[in-house]
Protein backbone atom coordinates (compact mmCIF):
# COMPACT_ATOMS: atom_id res chain seq x y z
CA UNK A 1 0.00 0.00 0.00
CA UNK A 2 1.26 3.46 -0.88
CA UNK A 3 0.09 7.01 -0.45
CA UNK A 4 -1.80 6.68 -3.73
CA UNK A 5 -4.00 3.92 -2.25
CA UNK A 6 -4.79 6.18 0.67
CA UNK A 7 -5.75 8.95 -1.75
CA UNK A 8 -8.14 6.54 -3.50
CA UNK A 9 -9.67 5.49 -0.19
CA UNK A 10 -10.26 9.14 0.69
CA UNK A 11 -11.69 9.84 -2.76
CA UNK A 12 -14.29 7.14 -2.11
CA UNK A 13 -15.88 9.61 0.31
CA UNK A 14 -16.93 11.85 -2.57
CA UNK A 15 -13.87 14.04 -2.94
CA UNK A 16 -12.15 14.58 -6.25
CA UNK A 17 -8.84 12.83 -6.79
CA UNK A 18 -7.05 16.16 -6.64
CA UNK A 19 -8.75 17.21 -3.40
CA UNK A 20 -8.10 13.83 -1.80
CA UNK A 21 -4.48 14.01 -2.73
CA UNK A 22 -4.08 17.45 -1.18
CA UNK A 23 -5.86 16.40 2.02
CA UNK A 24 -3.66 13.32 2.42
CA UNK A 25 -0.59 15.47 1.79
CA UNK A 26 -1.67 17.99 4.42
CA UNK A 27 -2.22 15.28 7.00
CA UNK A 28 1.36 14.06 6.67
CA UNK A 29 2.71 17.61 6.29
CA UNK A 30 1.15 18.62 9.58
CA UNK A 31 2.50 15.56 11.34
CA UNK A 32 5.91 16.30 9.82
CA UNK A 33 5.90 19.86 11.08
CA UNK A 34 4.96 18.61 14.51
CA UNK A 35 8.03 16.37 14.60
CA UNK A 36 10.09 19.29 13.34
CA UNK A 37 9.07 21.22 16.45
CA UNK A 38 10.04 18.20 18.53
CA UNK A 39 6.47 17.44 19.49
CA UNK A 40 4.96 13.97 19.94
CA UNK A 41 1.95 12.87 17.94
CA UNK A 42 -0.75 10.75 19.48
CA UNK A 43 -3.47 9.21 17.34
CA UNK A 44 -6.13 7.54 19.45
CA UNK A 45 -6.78 3.97 18.32
CA UNK A 46 -3.65 3.91 16.19
CA UNK A 47 -0.55 4.74 18.12
CA UNK A 48 1.82 7.22 19.61
CA UNK A 49 4.83 8.67 17.81
CA UNK A 50 7.42 9.82 20.29
CA UNK A 51 10.70 11.61 19.96
CA UNK A 52 13.27 10.12 22.29
CA UNK A 53 16.64 11.48 23.20
CA UNK A 54 19.48 9.01 23.13
CA UNK A 55 22.63 9.74 25.05
CA UNK A 56 25.95 9.24 23.33
CA UNK A 57 27.51 5.85 23.90
CA UNK A 58 30.44 3.78 22.80
CA UNK A 59 29.78 1.42 20.00
CA UNK A 60 31.88 -0.92 17.95
CA UNK A 61 32.25 -1.19 14.24
CA UNK A 62 31.15 -4.79 13.77
CA UNK A 63 33.37 -5.18 10.72
CA UNK A 64 36.66 -3.92 12.10
CA UNK A 65 35.96 -4.26 15.82
CA UNK A 66 37.22 -0.76 16.48
CA UNK A 67 35.52 1.25 19.17
CA UNK A 68 33.71 4.37 18.02
CA UNK A 69 31.60 7.01 19.65
CA UNK A 70 27.90 6.99 18.78
CA UNK A 71 26.85 10.61 19.20
CA UNK A 72 23.81 11.72 21.17
CA UNK A 73 20.78 11.89 18.92
CA UNK A 74 17.05 12.13 18.75
CA UNK A 75 15.09 9.27 17.30
CA UNK A 76 11.45 8.76 16.51
CA UNK A 77 9.68 5.73 17.91
CA UNK A 78 6.21 4.38 17.25
CA UNK A 79 4.24 2.72 19.98
CA UNK A 80 1.16 1.00 18.57
CA UNK A 81 -2.03 1.46 20.55
CA UNK A 82 -3.89 -1.44 22.10
CA UNK A 83 -6.62 -1.13 19.48
CA UNK A 84 -4.18 -1.42 16.59
CA UNK A 85 -2.44 -4.44 18.12
CA UNK A 86 -5.77 -6.14 18.65
CA UNK A 87 -7.00 -5.47 15.13
CA UNK A 88 -3.82 -6.87 13.68
CA UNK A 89 -4.12 -10.08 15.65
CA UNK A 90 -7.79 -10.72 15.03
CA UNK A 91 -7.28 -10.68 11.26
CA UNK A 92 -8.27 -13.84 9.46
CA UNK A 93 -5.55 -14.27 6.91
CA UNK B 1 -0.42 16.78 19.07
CA UNK B 2 -3.49 14.60 19.26
CA UNK B 3 -5.83 13.44 16.54
CA UNK B 4 -8.23 16.27 17.43
CA UNK B 5 -5.48 18.87 16.87
CA UNK B 6 -4.60 17.21 13.58
CA UNK B 7 -8.22 17.31 12.41
CA UNK B 8 -8.41 20.95 13.45
CA UNK B 9 -5.40 21.95 11.36
CA UNK B 10 -6.34 19.87 8.34
CA UNK B 11 -9.87 21.30 8.29
CA UNK B 12 -8.45 24.84 8.14
CA UNK B 13 -6.04 24.06 5.32
CA UNK B 14 -8.49 21.96 3.31
CA UNK B 15 -11.40 24.31 3.94
CA UNK B 16 -13.63 21.48 5.11
CA UNK B 17 -15.79 21.12 8.20
CA UNK B 18 -14.31 19.37 11.19
CA UNK B 19 -16.81 16.57 10.77
CA UNK B 20 -15.81 15.95 7.16
CA UNK B 21 -12.16 16.17 8.06
CA UNK B 22 -12.59 13.71 10.89
CA UNK B 23 -14.06 11.17 8.47
CA UNK B 24 -11.12 11.63 6.14
CA UNK B 25 -8.47 11.38 8.86
CA UNK B 26 -10.15 8.28 10.27
CA UNK B 27 -10.26 6.79 6.77
CA UNK B 28 -6.51 7.24 6.44
CA UNK B 29 -5.61 5.51 9.70
CA UNK B 30 -8.29 2.84 9.26
CA UNK B 31 -6.91 2.00 5.85
CA UNK B 32 -3.39 1.70 7.17
CA UNK B 33 -4.67 -0.61 9.90
CA UNK B 34 -6.65 -2.71 7.42
CA UNK B 35 -3.68 -3.10 5.13
CA UNK B 36 -1.52 -4.20 8.05
CA UNK B 37 -4.07 -6.69 9.30
CA UNK B 38 -4.06 -8.26 5.84
CA UNK B 39 -0.31 -8.55 6.16
CA UNK B 40 0.33 -5.76 3.69
CA UNK B 41 3.14 -3.28 4.02
CA UNK B 42 2.31 0.42 3.97
CA UNK B 43 4.95 2.64 2.45
CA UNK B 44 4.73 6.40 2.77
CA UNK B 45 7.61 8.06 0.95
CA UNK B 46 9.75 10.27 3.12
CA UNK B 47 7.68 9.44 6.16
CA UNK B 48 8.28 5.79 6.79
CA UNK B 49 6.77 2.38 6.39
CA UNK B 50 4.51 0.24 8.50
CA UNK B 51 4.76 -3.50 8.44
CA UNK B 52 3.93 -6.54 10.50
CA UNK B 53 6.46 -8.47 12.50
CA UNK B 54 5.87 -11.95 13.83
CA UNK B 55 6.66 -12.90 17.38
CA UNK B 56 7.01 -16.59 18.15
CA UNK B 57 5.33 -18.05 21.17
CA UNK B 58 7.56 -18.16 24.20
CA UNK B 59 7.60 -19.01 27.86
CA UNK B 60 7.16 -15.94 29.97
CA UNK B 61 6.97 -15.39 33.66
CA UNK B 62 4.40 -13.62 35.72
CA UNK B 63 6.63 -11.03 37.36
CA UNK B 64 4.45 -10.91 40.43
CA UNK B 65 4.17 -14.59 41.24
CA UNK B 66 7.11 -15.96 39.30
CA UNK B 67 4.94 -18.66 37.77
CA UNK B 68 5.67 -19.66 34.19
CA UNK B 69 3.09 -18.71 31.57
CA UNK B 70 2.81 -19.35 27.84
CA UNK B 71 2.95 -16.25 25.70
CA UNK B 72 1.21 -17.14 22.43
CA UNK B 73 2.68 -16.19 19.07
CA UNK B 74 1.43 -12.89 17.76
CA UNK B 75 1.83 -10.23 15.14
CA UNK B 76 3.00 -6.78 16.08
CA UNK B 77 2.92 -3.60 14.01
CA UNK B 78 6.30 -2.08 13.30
CA UNK B 79 7.11 1.38 12.03
CA UNK B 80 10.36 2.08 10.27
CA UNK B 81 11.13 5.78 10.17
CA UNK B 82 11.87 7.13 6.69
CA UNK B 83 15.19 8.73 5.93
CA UNK B 84 13.84 12.24 5.51
CA UNK B 85 11.91 12.08 8.75
CA UNK B 86 14.80 10.53 10.64
CA UNK B 87 17.08 13.35 9.56
CA UNK B 88 14.47 15.98 10.36
CA UNK B 89 13.95 14.66 13.90
CA UNK B 90 17.66 14.61 14.60
CA UNK B 91 18.32 18.04 13.05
Amino acid sequence: MTKNDLVNAVAAHGLSKRQSSSVVESVFDIIFRCFERGEDVKIVGFGHFRIRKKASRRGRNPQTGESIEITARRVLTFKPSKGLKQRINTATS
Amino acid sequence: MTKADLIDEVSKIANMTKKETETIVNTIFDNITDALSKGDKVELRGFGSFRIRHRNSRKGRNPKTGSSVDVPQKRVPFFKVGKRLRELVNA
